[in-house]
């Protein structure tokens, strides 16, 4: 159609800001490793651990690597993240909410 | 070499299929013979098959959800009259296995290839042009869509004549539908014909957000949107984020059917009730999807008509993106008896009444739009005012039914088919009519009917009643759905008032069927003739072009200035623009869609057969077919000015015209 369809041009970050992400994909990486390999947490602390650890690392990754933040030429993609994942938390958190009910009450686990 | 397919797969041994067949036979036969008659092949692979216009998708959409609005009420009569026999001694005419096949595809071919064709039908008419846009972001994807809503509801209907179709209800539910009940080709036809049209639905949902979202006219922020428009954009939204979990959900169950797997099996770790969650996941969004657009119909009847500025418009939009949000946290009041807590079903419940707080205000506004106003009562304002009686009343044992605690008795009963034939009659199907009649005159450049529009108006609203408010009694008095025999002498009488009601909505589609012919046949009697482009006094961008508007619609891309500019302009009597032309760029025609089309259906009929060397050339045809379409430049061109200006001046000439004659 008559809209001329103009490469991205999208910033792609400076230098320092690809290293501060790598430096703490890293450090987030060891620690995950650290708090399963050191014993140091009790299992259910390590797997609390390595969650948010691990959400952490997906927001690492989007604001230095995928370059998703608040300004004016990423409000779309800001605003589809937001989205999906406004509806992959009502999909599967709400099937996971009603089947684990589901089981609880019909006693079949 | 032919997988599962043999001769003994055709149901000669069933005459009403016989009979249906050369029925079918004798009209194909006779249409193809005209078209080859009139030399009329070349015209219809030209400007009507290949086509990208929306206008023209649009309306080959609405005659295939016509055609398919046939079929399914064909299923719907056979029903009723089966069971106003079935009663005592008598076993009626059809034979559970024949009636199972008509229940579960009446609710398919009326949701997914009725319902779902009319409102892309309408999304495609109105939305570029209540924009100001010239066509929809995507034009070949959008003819592709078409293409595999078609092969969809082309499959769905073989399945009358070559096997069998699904027994288990429109949505298949297991255990009924795994490999070891539904052994038979039945929901592998479902599976194909639902599948694909879903593809075809998923990419319209992306068409027309993004046109929406980067194709308006300047000017137009989101608050100056025709509420059509906006309907659309949330329906859009719906689409996107819900058919995926279809996809994913019937993927699941054909991989348990094709290779052996466990996810909705009674064995080996799968859980049949995850099913029941993730196809209702679905299922509650998709019938927003259908009513969110009729909403918007409603909208834009009811302003038109009044001849008043909409009445609180901002709450319209926001009550529409409320109900769009709202309706993806409700699911579970499908299956409230499926055994999860109290937690569960409570908050559920809620959810699900809370719906009903912003489709009052809808309500409410429609009404307070026609307080004062000097409302013309046209064939499509009766459909509105039809809607909002039969409407509110769905509404009201909708909430009924939101109760778990009344659920529990309810549930499968008469009474839930009664609740959604109230709503989806009275709030979808007669807000498409209402929609139809409305913009036939920009289609097509003549009006339909209005006597015969009312006539068919008072048969569907009186039949209804007759067919349904039974169905209320039966289902509190204990009757099951999808019943093929009963033995209640207390049922029978409302049995064959329900059966009464069906022949009344029959003369209702009679009705339709000799409205369109009327007003063909009268179509260029001067009170039938739209020669302004502007027939009702209407409010939005569409009616400020000529009908049927040219290919690209708009000679000029208008300036918007607030809500309703076109109308204001016209009250204050200034001239549209006097903006110079330029050539237009618009896409070519492709038969792209139509081969992706061919081999899709290749693909899915021999993949319902297990023949899999066909299979495999329908694959590869759908690639092949892809990349060359990528691989052409050539798919677009400019119209030029001297066309333009040819146009527009026959355009200003009718519209002399129009005023001359007055």
């Amino acid at each position: 159609m008559a809209q001329a369809h103009t490469a991205h041009d999208g910033s792609h970050g400076s230098y320092s800001a690809y290293l501060i992400g790598f430096v703490l994909a890293v450090i987030l990486t060891v620690a995950s490793f650290a708090a399963v390999m050191t014993h140091a947490l009790s299992p259910g602390m390590a797997l609390a651990a390595l969650t948010v650890l691990a959400v952490v690392q997906i927001i690492v990754h989007l604001v230095f690597f995928l370059h998703l933040n608040t300004s004016s030429e990423q409000s779309w993609n800001l605003m589809c993240f937001i989205f999906a994942a406004a509806t992959v938390v009502v999909i599967i958190g709400g099937t996971l909410f009603i089947m684990h009910d589901t089981a609880i009450n019909m006693m079949s686990r | 070499m032919l997988g599962k397919l043999s001769f003994s797969a055709i149901p000669l041994d069933v005459p009403i299929l016989v009979g249906t067949f050369l029925g079918v036979a004798v009209i194909g036969l006779a249409v193809l013979g005209a078209v080859t008659y009139y030399g009329k092949w070349g015209y219809l692979w030209r400007d009507w098959l290949t086509t990208v216009d929306h206008k023209r998708l649009a309306v080959m959409y609405i005659i295939l959800a016509i055609v398919m609005l046939f079929r399914g009420f064909a299923d719907a009569i056979m029903m009723r009259t089966q069971l106003a026999l079935a009663y005592k001694g008598n076993p009626g005419y059809l034979p559970p296995h024949h009636y199972d096949q008509v229940f579960s595809a009446h609710g398919t071919i009326m949701i997914f290839f009725m319902a779902m064709a009319f409102m892309t039908g309408l999304m495609n008419l109105v939305v570029p042009l209540q924009i100001g846009a010239r066509d929809v972001a995507f034009p070949f994807l959008n003819s592709l869509s078409f293409y595999m809503t078609l092969v969809g509801a082309l499959l769905i209907n073989i399945s009358l004549f070559i096997g069998e179709f699904a027994q288990c209800g429109w949505l298949v539910y297991p255990p009924l539908s795994e490999m070891q009940f539904s052994p038979g080709v039945g929901v592998d036809y479902y599976i194909w014909a639902v599948q694909i049209s879903g593809v075809g639905t998923l990419l319209t949902g992306v068409n027309f957000f993004t046109t929406i979202v980067k194709m308006r006219a300047p000017g137009m922020g989101w608050m100056q949107m025709p509420v059509f428009t906006w309907t659309a954009f949330c329906t859009t939204v719906l689409i996107m984020a819900s058919f995926p979990v279809l996809t994913v959900t019937l993927g699941l169950l054909s991989l348990d059917r094709y290779l052996g797997m466990h996810f909705f099996t009674n064995d080996a770790g799968g859980n049949v009730m995850l099913y029941l969650s993730m196809i209702w996941t679905w299922g509650h969004p998709e019938v927003y999807i259908l009513v969110i657009p009729a909403f918007g119909v409603f909208s834009e009847v009811t302003a038109t008509f009044s001849q008043k500025p909409l009445f609180g418009y901002k709450t319209m939009v926001y009550a529409t993106c409320s109900i769009m949000v709202l309706s993806f946290v409700v699911w579970v009041h499908h299956f409230f008896t499926m055994g999860a807590g109290a937690n569960v079903n409570t908050f559920f419940g809620i959810m699900t009444m809370i719906i009903a707080v912003p489709t009052g205000v809808k309500i409410f506004n429609w009404l307070f739009t026609m307080y004062k106003g000097r409302v013309e009562f046209t064939a499509p304002m009766y459909w509105t005012i039809g809607f909002m009686i039969t409407f509110s009343i769905g509404g009201m044992t909708g909430v009924m039914l939101a109760m778990p605690a009344a659920d529990w008795i309810l549930h499968n009963s008469l009474f839930l088919i009664a609740h959604f034939h109230n709503v989806i009659i009275g709030g979808v199907y007669f807000g498409y009519i209402a929609g139809m009649g409305f913009w036939f005159p920009k289609a097509f450049g003549f009006k339909l009917n209005e006597t015969w529009g009312k006539r068919a108006f008072w048969c569907w609203f009186v039949g209804f009643y007759l067919a349904f408010v039974p169905l209320y009694v039966l289902g509190l008095e204990g009757m099951t759905r999808r019943m093929n025999h009963y033995d209640n002498p207390d049922w029978y009488p409302w049995m064959l008032a329900a059966e009464a009601g069906a022949i009344v909505i029959a003369l209702g589609i009679v009705c339709q069927l000799t409205q369109l012919y009327v007003s063909i046949r009268d179509r260029n009697l001067p009170e039938n003739l739209d020669l302004t482009g502007d027939p009702w006094n209407g409010r939005t961008l569409e009616w400020s072009i000529s009908s049927p508007p040219p290919a690209y619609n708009f000679a000029v891309i208008p300036d918007i200035h607030g809500l309703d500019t076109f109308h204001t302009e016209k009250q204050l009597g200034l001239k549209a623009h006097g903006k110079p032309l330029a050539p237009i760029h618009m896409p070519k025609n492709t038969s792209a869609g139509v081969f992706i089309g061919l081999f899709s259906f290749i693909l899915g009929f021999a993949s319902i057969w297990y023949i899999w060397w066909l299979a495999a050339i329908g694959l590869i045809g759908i690639v092949a077919t892809m990349i060359l379409r990528s691989a052409n430049r050539d798919v677009d061109y400019y119209v030029p000015v001297s066309e333009i200006e040819h146009n527009e001046e026959v355009y200003s000439r009718r519209i002399a015209a129009a005023q001359a004659a007055e």
